[in-house]
């Protein structure tokens, strides 16, 4: 073996720091899916019965379909039979106040560097917490309130703001929409629901953190965001679970609605436990994000940083309906050791003087393969709609793949669409460039993919930005020549 | 002696280039190599740097009194061993300013002297951008993106200068450079210049000695030095061109 060859092995064997399990009591629904199961969730939570009814819709819908097969990734049959659906950690009743959250959960919490006490105001963050498949706890909930702003879990949207949730829920991803997203529609158990009144902009970021813990259990979160016209909000999400030789599924629905004028800025970074150096264990990371523009000049970004999981089929998309409106996907993908990752982004031009721009920065090591899969759609009425996108691939050693599938699909003379792609090694000169400098290997490695992912990371939030540019050098660990 | 090259043999893809070279620098001394293209001056650049793919076959480096063949790039670096690049290579996305803080604290980490402060580093960076009068829109940008030729260059030597190393290797810095560029480097040289360290400067041209005045030339043919000298020697050269140095060693060989 080689120098490069070593340091590559070295890299790829990084651990997962974030691998714990902790020991709480949960609850769980029965192992296994059917109409009990559904009825099960649905009256743990204690919903009304239009929700059931939508549930059990979506449940009978889910059966005739086929789970996509498209993506440029293999994993395994899923035995949907061999899940639990529901589980929550154990408690008499919902917190009222931090004091009666359980410790161990406020522990894990802090494991994780979230805080959920009064410290974050320091931060202004308001966090909602979700852990297996229920929210534990939101921060900053009056606060909020003072503007009219709803920031809560799903569940008590569902009972607190029945309306909202009928009027706004499944409008942008319908429970027919995909085999994933139609079984989450079944079985979601919770999610944020964010609710930002006509001209308020939402003085703190919003963030919710996902937590898997219970083992053989899949994660289900359903997010609904909604945005009256002239408002603004920035929204968090991150994610972590802990380290288990089974994979676990997680097939969360994000959906956004910006009305006239409104902007919703919505980042992720995203580092579900990834499974092992030799590819075992980890999360199969199916999600379906979209965002619909509805009104005039609003504005949906995406912004995601994407290191973990062992296979991800992720999308997030914006319908560009309204009349200048615009949609940006800003994508670090990062893929080492086994995992694969099948990313990218759908933009629909509807409206007249839409513009959407795509970044996608791929980053391959190990043996992974890491694949960037786009559409961007000029529908006929969309006058002079314009697109923009960049697809770059990074590759880290030779045992890797990077690919691109780009799909162009337009009905309108008017429209102007570029894509540009590249795809490169990090070259042996600039290695030896900053060895030569006093650098190692590791931590040139390091800012070398910290500088080519800039573009991307400086459209997150600050202290975000600092916990991803980590993130990537810690995935990577390890891993190049 | 600083450093000492015995009988040195490199190969590159199986080729030798450098073919049983002897030199030895002192501290205090600046030395200047010059030659034809393609004798081997930037190979023994690189080999004396560590970089992959160029295989030392026979002969030593001794440096410090210890021979450095084993030593991995970024441990010469860290030792005090600079290489001012002739092709110096961009890399996006990353500031000048977090490169150099980088490399600084990597040093100083191997030297067991802990981080430099915000407030240090940014007083290094102001003085020695002023020595190399390197403009803060340059050290602002992302390394060697969207420099000149020249701007490169003097970056190089700011990165010198900022290292502050004990054996700098310059390897044509100046090439490509305009009289102006090639005063500054010069002047860089010469005040980073002191009786610790010493300087190997590789060259095509007389013209950078002018300016720097060197201790020894030696002239590089065919993988050896074939001829030492003073001062004059470059002057002769620049005179007469090479073809005298080749008539010579053919004669002799």
């Amino acid at each position: 073996m080689n120098a490069e060859d070593q340091i590559l092995d070295k890299i790829t064997s990084s651990d997962y720091k974030y691998g714990f399990t902790t020991n709480i009591e949960t609850e769980t629904a029965p192992i296994g899916l059917s109409e009990d199961t559904v009825k099960f969730i649905s009256a743990k939570k204690e919903e009304p019965q239009w929700m059931l009814d939508w549930r059990l819709k979506a449940y009978r819908h889910w059966l005739t379909m086929k789970e996509p097969r498209w993506a440029h990734v293999k994993y395994p049959k899923i035995d949907y039979q061999d899940i639990y659906y529901y589980a929550a950690p154990k408690r008499k009743e919902g917190p009222k106040s931090l004091d009666e959250v359980d410790p161990e959960l406020l522990d894990t919490f802090n494991k994780l560097g979230i805080s959920l006490d009064e410290q974050k105001k320091l931060a202004g963050v308001a966090v909602d917490a979700v852990v297996d498949s229920v929210s534990v706890k939101t921060t900053f909930k009056k606060t909020l309130e003072k503007h009219g702003i709803i920031f809560s879990s799903m569940s008590d949207a569902i009972k607190h703001h029945p309306d909202l949730v009928k009027k706004y829920l499944g409008t942008v991803v319908p429970y027919t929409d995909n085999f994933f997203a139609t079984l989450n529609s079944a079985v979601f158990s919770d999610g944020s629901f964010v609710y930002i009144p006509k001209g308020v902009r939402c003085p703190i970021e919003l963030s919710t953190y996902f937590r898997i813990n219970a083992a053989k259990t899949g994660q289900f979160e359903r997010t609904l965001i909604v945005a009256e016209d002239d408002s603004y909000v920035s929204y968090l999400e991150g994610c972590t679970a802990p380290m288990r030789d089974e994979n676990q599924l997680h097939a969360a629905v994000v959906e956004i609605v910006a009305l006239d004028n409104a902007q919703v800025k919505y980042s992720t970074v995203q580092n579900w436990y990834p499974g092992d150096k030799e590819g075992k264990g980890g999360i199969y990371n199916f999600v379906t994000k979209r965002g619909a523009c509805r009104g005039v000049n609003s504005k949906i970004s995406w912004t995601q940083v994407e290191t973990g999981s062992a296979v991800t089929w992720k999308y997030p998309s914006c319908m560009l309906i309204g009349d200048n409106s615009v949609g940006e996907f800003y994508s670090v993908a990062v893929t080492n050791n086994h995992q694969q990752a099948d990313t990218g982004t759908k933009m629909v031009h509807v409206g007249k003087n839409t513009k959407s721009t795509i970044i996608s920065k791929g980053i391959s090591a190990g043996y992974s393969n890491n694949s960037y899969r786009g559409l961007v759609r000029v529908t006929k009425r969309a006058d002079n709609a314009r697109n923009f996108s960049q697809c770059d691939s990074l590759l880290l050693g030779d045992k890797c793949g990077a690919h691109t599938f780009p799909y162009i699909d337009t009905d309108n003379k008017s429209a102007i669409v570029e894509h540009e792609a590249t795809t490169s090694k990090i070259s042996d000169d600039q290695l030896f460039y900053l060895n030569q400098r006093g650098i190692d290997t590791e931590d040139a490695i390091g800012l070398i993919v910290n500088g080519y992912a800039k573009e991307v990371i400086k459209q997150l939030p600050m202290e975000f930005a600092v916990e991803a540019q980590k993130l990537l050098q810690i995935t990577l660990e390890g891993s190049v020549g | 002696m600083l450093l000492n090259i015995k009988n040195l043999h490199v190969e590159i893809d199986g080729k030798e280039i450098i073919s049983g070279l002897n030199l030895g620098i002192n501290k205090g001394e600046i030395h200047a190599i010059m030659g034809p293209n393609g004798t081997g001056k930037s190979t023994l650049a690189y080999a004396i740097a560590g970089r992959e793919g160029y295989e030392v076959t026979k002969g030593e480096i001794i440096y410090k009194g210890e021979n450095i063949l084993n030593w991995e790039p970024d441990k010469r670096a860290n030792e005090g061993i600079f290489l001012g690049f002739q092709y110096p290579v961009e890399i996006p996305g990353v500031s000048m300013t977090n490169f150099m803080r980088t490399a600084i604290n990597a040093q100083r980490e191997y030297r067991e002297q802990g981080s430099i402060s915000g407030k240090d580093f940014l007083a290094r960076m102001e003085e020695k951008k002023k020595l190399v009068e390197i403009h803060t829109k340059l050290t602002s940008r992302s390394v060697n993106e969207g420099f000149s030729g020249g701007e490169k260059k003097k970056n190089e030597i700011f990165q010198m200068a900022m290292l502050e190393p004990t054996m700098a290797v310059l390897d044509e810095t100046d090439s490509g450079l305009d009289i102006d560029a090639l005063k500054i480097v010069a002047n860089g040289v010469n005040l980073i210049k002191n009786e610790e360290n010493a300087f190997l400067i590789i060259t095509h041209y007389q013209r950078l000695l002018d300016y720097i005045v060197p201790d020894f030339v030696h002239v590089l043919y065919d993988g050896k030095i074939v001829k030492s000298g003073g001062k004059k020697l470059a002057e002769q050269l620049e005179e007469q061109g090479y073809e005298w140095i080749k008539e010579e060693f053919e004669r002799v060989s």
